[in-house]
């Protein structure tokens, strides 16, 4: 963080005034700030480099490319903040929080994405002197907007009394401590206004609009060609997302979400089914399909994590017994079983097999409570793999094929809609991914279903009730193991349900893909991963952060060995600075924050 | 008898020989109490008395390891959930509320034993399942007016005072309609009038023809409440009877405040004491004596 060395060294500035973090007067600061967002739009438009060899091509003038249309998007956000932070009419909508913090955090992430983007090419092609000049006036506007930014006044933290006979390094801890506080005040929003009612009908349109903005946001994600735009998506992403939330907008929308719930999940889902059409061939499709695999297991996984508080860390077992089922029946040639049920058959098959492997692991390990349960689980998950790796004829009955697994498998064919060949509907091109995109994302409804009305009823509040306290849940006459045996079968048959259509996307079943912790997800440890990133008990939570663990190893190759441990240091910065996860369970949200940043009121969205 | 009204007089909860050992330790030793319905009984003793061990025996907590506990003429079963199916309610020492759900949510929880909707029956969502959860909502709500939280139905149980947490325990409990509650000292950390309160919802509680056992160090609390109460010393039942039985009890305050001496001070000690203290008293500023603990 660059911000932090200009913090003030100024201790004769009166705690509690309002100054900014740059001693510019903040009314050339706002200027700065929304004047050098409108520069760095113009810049957008003009070359930034001679040659084509930096990918995307930022050479021609007047049409904005690859990474220009990040830092364009960014720009906007920055200029439109900055009129709204003077007062402009018609634009007070757009940060009901108040613009100067939301201002700093566009600023930054157009800051951030041009000279990401600057610093890219002088590396990669050799100096700056590949640098036209469109390049050196979006860096000098950029950094502009930023120091104009950060010069914006904000409440000041007063410090905290020092223990007059403190020693030098707690006297340097203090003064870091009040910087950090400092820095943290500069970027800290207010309560947005209360959201007045609008028609149904604008409602309506918002959240389509908000749905619209995320399918494009997640397509473009999902399509970015190169390690750089990808790299430059995340950037603007984080940093235009923290904008958007400390202008208030996103708060406003979660309100408009919550008020139309039923709308909004079937809007999603159609938002979702929507994505293969944004697709002209099945090169990223096949990213949306393993994407929804994972996500909706992780969905499944947040029943028995998020809501019963039961740490599973051998999930991804039951997700292979499912397969497993399928395959098994699928009519493969490599199944020792040769019959071939149809698909419904088949789904039941894997989910039911998945539920009994569930009950009879669940039967003697839920007794235990924590890191207990956590340890077996985690055996378990194992057992589940090296059996399937022994049942091979030779350590064992011939049943799994051993470490070959089931080959081989047919595509499915339901209702005579064969989903292994490409289909033209309305002129778009559907293929093989995109067809098992649409069978999963129905697989991925029932699981939202069954995690939003189990939740909202009297067994999900006897899970939450055991998570929160299992001996008063007990003295409440909640049967506990009874009910943590539920919730664990639920999540194993849904995992169960998820395996049925891997099989098939995959063509084979092998122990290889249910490790507890490997580079590629889904495994056991991505997907409790992917559930406390994105959010516990929430819906949104893991479908997000699922997504973002799938994408990021996937796209960022050049990480390689070091992908596991980028991996580790993103999540303890994240269990650092945001533990409820990216989308907050409200509840979470009252565990780890102050009463002052949370609403006090538990929300019917609360669960 | 034979009605289901529940008459004064009848026996809900009846203990016998309770006895309850850790290894070698026994925390309660043939501890024998009954409480009829529509009374309220107090049990009191010291700290470490075994009051909280004998009331984790009548829920199911804990087995007892010798003797045996009746509610209604059943022998308890020896889970805490069925006690509380059987209609034996309780709330805790230390507060323990679902401390991240909602005021509604945790009443809601409480009302688990009285509803039957499983797994599927909400997934399906079938009428019954909208009546029955609408008939459930009602009744906490009825019970949080009760207790005086329906305003703040929506809060976050952690969000709630210390006072309305305690009263919500209480309302919670009785969400599983018992036939008996059992308070743990209901009164810990409250102030005059918050006990005040506690004291006539108690009493409510009572006039709702449920039995109530109450733990509890605040004297006058238990001896304005109670109709009997039971004085537990070392694991043992010293006394029995009605506050003023109890008060007079040479026995209870010899439990509370020790024996006196083998041979109490005579005059000579005491005017040497109090000549000691006189001179010491200038130069330190000891804490006051028993004598002065008024």
């Amino acid at each position: 963080m660059t911000t932090q060395t200009t913090a003030p060294k100024t201790p004769s500035t009166p705690a509690g005034s309002a100054a900014g973090l740059i001693g510019l007067p903040p009314r050339l600061g706002r200027a700065l700030a929304t004047g050098g967002g409108l520069l760095t739009i113009v810049s957008t438009f003009l070359a930034w480099t001679w040659t084509q060899d930096f990918p995307g091509d930022l050479t021609i003038n007047g049409y904005p490319g690859g990474l220009q249309v990040l830092v364009l998007i960014s720009a906007v956000l920055t200029t439109l903040l900055g009129l709204a932070s003077h007062g402009v009419k018609g634009l007070g909508w757009l940060a009901p929080a108040g613009a100067d913090a939301a201002l700093k955090f566009a600023a930054l992430a157009t800051f951030a994405t041009a000279w990401y983007t600057v610093i890219a090419i002088s590396v990669e092609l050799g100096g700056l002197v590949n640098l036209e000049p469109g390049g050196f006036l979006v860096a000098v506007t950029s950094l502009a907007s930023l120091v104009g930014a950060l010069a914006l006044p904000f409440q000041r933290p007063e410090p905290d009394p020092l223990d007059p006979d403190a020693g030098r390094v707690e006297r340097v801890k203090h003064r870091s401590a009040h910087t950090w506080e400092t820095v943290k005040a500069a970027f800290t929003a207010d309560r947005p206004r209360p959201l007045g009612k609008l028609p149904a009908y604008a409602e309506i349109l918002i959240i389509v609009a908000v749905l619209a903005v995320s399918l494009t946001v997640f397509t473009y994600g999902i399509g970015t060609e190169y390690d750089e735009l990808f790299i430059g998506f995340l950037i603007t992403a984080g940093f235009g997302f923290a904008a958007l939330s400390k202008s208030g907008l996103i708060v406003h929308a979660s309100q408009i979400t919550s008020r139309h719930q039923n709308i909004t999940v079937c809007g999603a889902f159609a938002t979702a089914a929507l994505f293969p059409f944004t697709q002209t061939d099945d090169q990223y499709a096949t990213l949306g399909v393993y994407i929804l695999i994972f996500a909706t297991v992780a969905l499944g996984l947040n029943i028995v994590v998020g809501l019963a508080g039961l740490l599973d860390l051998g999930y991804v077992a039951f997700l292979g017994v499912g397969a497993y089922a399928a395959a098994l029946v699928s009519g493969s040639p490599s199944s020792p079983i040769h019959v071939h049920f149809p698909f419904w058959a088949a789904v039941l098959v894997g989910a039911l097999a998945s539920l009994v492997f569930g009950v009879l692991i669940g039967a003697p390990t839920l007794r235990l409570r924590g890191d207990y349960l956590a340890i077996v689980t985690l055996g378990f998950g194992e057992i589940f793999r090296i059996t399937a790796n022994n049942l091979d004829g030779t350590s064992g009955p011939d049943i799994t094929n051993g470490s070959n697994g089931i080959s081989s498998i047919p595509n499915l064919k339901i209702l005579g809609w064969d989903l292994g060949a490409q289909h033209d509907v309305a002129g778009f091109t559907i293929g093989r991914f995109a067809n098992y995109f649409f069978l999963m994302l129905i697989i991925t409804a029932v699981v939202v279903l069954v995690f939003r009305r189990s939740g909202d009823s009297r067994i999900g509040r006897a899970w939450v009730a055991i998570r929160e306290d299992e001996t008063a849940a007990l003295a409440m006459g909640i049967n506990g193991f009874r009910v943590k045996l539920i919730a664990f079968a639920v999540g194993a048959s849904l995992a169960g349900l998820a395996g049925t259509v891997q099989a098939h996307v995959t063509y084979t079943v092998t122990p290889e893909q249910y490790y507890f912790a490997g580079p590629v997800p889904p495994n056991s440890a991505f997907l409790l991963a992917a559930v406390v990133l994105g959010g516990m008990g929430t819906i949104g939570g893991p479908l997000i952060g699922a997504s973002l663990l799938f994408l990021i190893p996937n796209k960022l190759q050049f990480l390689g060995n070091y992908q596991l441990f980028a991996f580790g240091v993103a999540l303890i910065l994240l269990m650092r600075f945001r533990p409820e996860g990216l989308v907050p369970n409200r509840r979470r949200q009252l565990e780890f924050h102050d009463e002052a940043e949370a609403p006090a009121v538990l929300g019917k969205t609360g669960a | 008898m034979t009605t289901q009204t529940i008459t004064r007089g009848e026996t809900v909860l009846d203990a016998r020989g309770v006895t309850m050992r850790f290894g070698g330790l026994t925390a309660v030793h043939n501890v024998d109490l009954t409480v009829d319905s529509g009374e309220i009984v107090g049990l009191i003793g010291p700290n470490g008395a075994g009051k909280t061990t004998f009331f984790n025996c009548l829920t199911g907590l804990y087995v007892p390891t010798e003797g045996e506990v009746r509610f209604k003429g059943q022998v308890l079963p020896p889970k805490s959930f069925k006690v509380t199916a059987a209609g034996i309610a309780r709330t805790f020492q230390n507060i323990r509320l679902f401390a991240n759900m909602s005021v509604l949510e945790n009443v809601l929880v409480g009302r688990h034993t009285r509803t039957k909707e499983g797994f599927w029956a909400a997934i399906l969502r079938s009428p019954g399942f909208h009546r029955a959860e609408r008939a459930s909502r009602e009744r906490a709500m009825e019970l949080l007016e009760f207790v005086g939280l329906a305003h703040k139905a929506e809060h976050l149980a952690r969000n709630l005072p210390y006072g309305e947490q305690r009263k919500l325990e209480i309302a919670r409990a009785l969400a599983s309609e018992p036939g008996l509650l059992l308070l743990d000292e209901p009164t810990a950390g409250m102030n005059p009038q918050e006990t005040r309160a506690t004291e006539e919802l108690v009493f409510a509680i009572r006039d709702k023809g449920i039995a109530v056992l109450v733990i509890e160090h605040d004297m006058r609390f238990i001896f304005n409440l109670c109709d009997r109460v039971a004085v537990l010393v070392q694991g043992e039942k010293l006394v029995e009877g009605d506050s003023a039985t109890v008060q007079g009890d040479e026995r209870v305050v010899a439990a509370y405040l020790g024996e006196p001496f083998e041979d109490a001070p005579g005059a000579e000690e005491i005017a040497e004491v109090e000549a000691a203290e006189a001179q010491a008293a200038p130069t330190t500023d000891a804490a006051p004596g028993k004598e002065s603990d008024r």
